[in-house]
């Protein structure tokens, strides 16, 4: 390494690259990335404080806000713990609402993560049309909850909202239209020269440092390893649908299109699946607000990969401690292999290709990456960063 | 004589040609995307705000509005304030979504210091949570008459000041 031509680059809290603020310091050689120091915490907000001090069914609008690209994950997987708190069983239709509602959000993120993909590699006319394409959905979204982005469909019990039988049938019609829309985008992404040229390759992330860093969701699958909660540890009734897991070996950021794009085409199968099999029925159980002793954990698919709900009641209205974990915080770790060696030019892809979402993150405190020692924050520590 | 008269034409010009086509910036100032993923809506071809002219930069020294969401937490105040001084005179803010106008659902949480006029001042505020694109795009073109106005002015300080 030439000392002359080694230098630091700080990037971020706000940079035209990154969607959302987080600050990466980047040591470099020349053009070539050295080693990378991520600090984060600029989204934290103390919302796992603020839960307690709410009802439960106050915590529901809360929770909704951690994150608003996945917002529906969050309070699916919420609603399930406390529903197995106060061990009640959630109407079947319910239950196959809150899955389609599910898949509907993963499919507006994902076709979101193809428009900032193609953004951050300066492709801007994939990302114009994925993201019109993508209002399909949020119009259906709209349609069913009344809200494009917070659908508060999930209560404590139930669902809030009926999909009616025009609703369904317009349901299908758009599935059969995203559908021939993503095989676009796949044939796009693995065949149109100008997108691989600059996704082979880059920001390998192996099977073995995968499985070490413990990164979740598309990323791992991208890496070749099998971890879709929907078929390992199946909730809701995603044992009853047919759909199979999406994973591909070759760990660079191309796969990692793929496993997104693949996966969706198994959403619209879910979907339409979960349209012919809803019953009829209620919508949605009458719930005490007191919720029993007792402790409970939840675990969901989110878009990004795993989420887990552990909540603790102490038999009031309000819950004892309520405990988050999210996706980002664990791919966020693998970013530090898939980053060295690599040009500064694919920083932004890497970085975009774990498809981070730190308003789910930065509830945690403050992690030094590089030596893993959790510090307490106080306010004028903060005000020093 | 002459070469004032060309610049004043000069300037004349440019400020013509900036309210035609003004660069918006958007800060996420702790807040949860949910706004966030409304304005990068906002840019593509369903809403399409590129027909007022205007394009999204990410840098604040090349822009003249700052579309600013979330409510503000402790360790992105110094960071908010310090790309607002980074903007050229005049500048407009634009504050989006309910967190950034009354700290919204986040009222009570510890790490939040509240409404963004606490930091910078701020000339419109877009309400709801999260606003609609429709919404978003009324916020931004009422900023601009405001960002006309403020042109102006900018331009007749600057000549009282010379003499």
């Amino acid at each position: 390494m030439n000392e002359d031509t080694c230098y630091t680059l700080p990037l971020g809290p706000q940079h035209p690259a990154l969607v959302e603020p987080e600050y990466l310091k980047v040591h470099l050689d020349g053009e070539t990335i050295v080693d990378v120091e991520i600090n984060l915490g600029f989204m934290h907000r103390g919302i796992e404080k603020a839960l307690q001090q709410r009802t439960y069914q106050q915590d529901r609008f809360l929770i909704e806000k951690i994150c608003g690209i996945c917002s529906s994950i969050h309070t699916l997987t919420y609603c399930n713990a406390i529903e197995k708190l106060l061990d009640v069983e959630i109407p079947e239709r319910a239950k196959y609402i809150r899955m389609i509602i599910a898949e509907f959000e993963r499919i507006h993120s994902h076709m979101l993560w193809v428009g900032i993909a193609a953004y951050e590699i300066g492709f801007d006319t994939v990302f114009q049309m994925s993201w019109r394409d993508r209002e399909l959905v949020m119009e259906l979204l709209e349609d069913l909850s009344g809200n494009r982005v917070s659908y508060s469909m999930n209560t404590i019990g139930g669902v809030r909202r009926d999909i009616s039988r025009t609703m369904a049938e317009k349901i299908r019609t758009t599935m059969d239209k995203i559908d021939s829309k993503l095989h676009h985008y796949i044939d796009v992404f693995v065949n149109d020269s100008t997108i691989t040229k600059r996704t082979k390759g880059t920001g390998i992330l192996t099977k073995k440092d995968a499985i070490r860093y413990s990164a979740i969701g598309p990323l791992a699958r991208a890496s070749g390893v099998s971890c879709d909660l929907r078929k390992k540890a199946p909730y809701l009734l995603y044992d009853q649908v047919d759909f199979k897991e999406i994973t591909h070996s070759t760990s660079d950021v191309e796969s990692r299109a793929i496993v997104r794009l693949k996966e969706l085409l198994e959403s619209t199968k879910i979907i339409r699946q979960c349209l012919h099999l809803m019953p009829k029925g209620e919508l949605s159980i009458k719930v005490p607000d007191i919720v029993p002793e007792g402790e409970a954990i939840s675990r969901g698919e989110a878009p990004r990969g795993e989420i887990f709900y552990y909540a603790r009641s102490d038999g009031t209205d309000k819950p004892y401690r309520i405990k988050i974990r999210t996706p980002t915080l664990a791919n966020i770790h693998p970013l530090q292999p898939m980053l060295k060696g690599q040009q500064l030019a694919d920083l932004p892809i890497i970085v975009a290709s774990i498809d981070p979402c730190f308003s789910c993150t930065d509830r945690v405190t403050l992690l030094d990456t590089r030596t893993g020692i959790s510090k307490t924050v106080d306010e004028a520590y903060l005000k020093k960063l | 004589m002459l070469r004032s008269q060309i610049y004043k034409l000069k300037t004349k010009a440019i400020n013509k040609a900036r309210i035609k086509s003004p660069w918006m910036m958007h800060f996420d100032a702790t807040s949860c995307n949910g706004c966030g993923i409304e304005i990068l809506a906002c840019l593509t071809p369903k809403y399409d705000i590129e027909r007022f002219g205007i394009v999204e930069k990410g840098n604040p020294r090349h822009s003249d509005i700052l579309l600013v969401t979330g409510a503000v937490s402790h360790k992105m105040k110094d960071k908010l304030k310090l790309i607002y001084d980074q903007m050229p005179e005049p500048k407009v803010v634009i504050v989006v979504g309910a967190c950034g106008i009354s700290k919204g659902i986040y009222q009570g949480c510890y790490n939040v210091i509240g409404p963004i006029d606490k930091v910078i001042p701020v000339d419109i505020y877009v309400p709801a949570c999260p606003p609609r694109p429709q919404a978003i795009i009324d916020g931004v073109i009422k900023g601009l008459t405001l960002w006309e106005d403020k042109l102006d002015k900018y331009e007749k300080d600057k000549e009282e000041e010379k003499y």
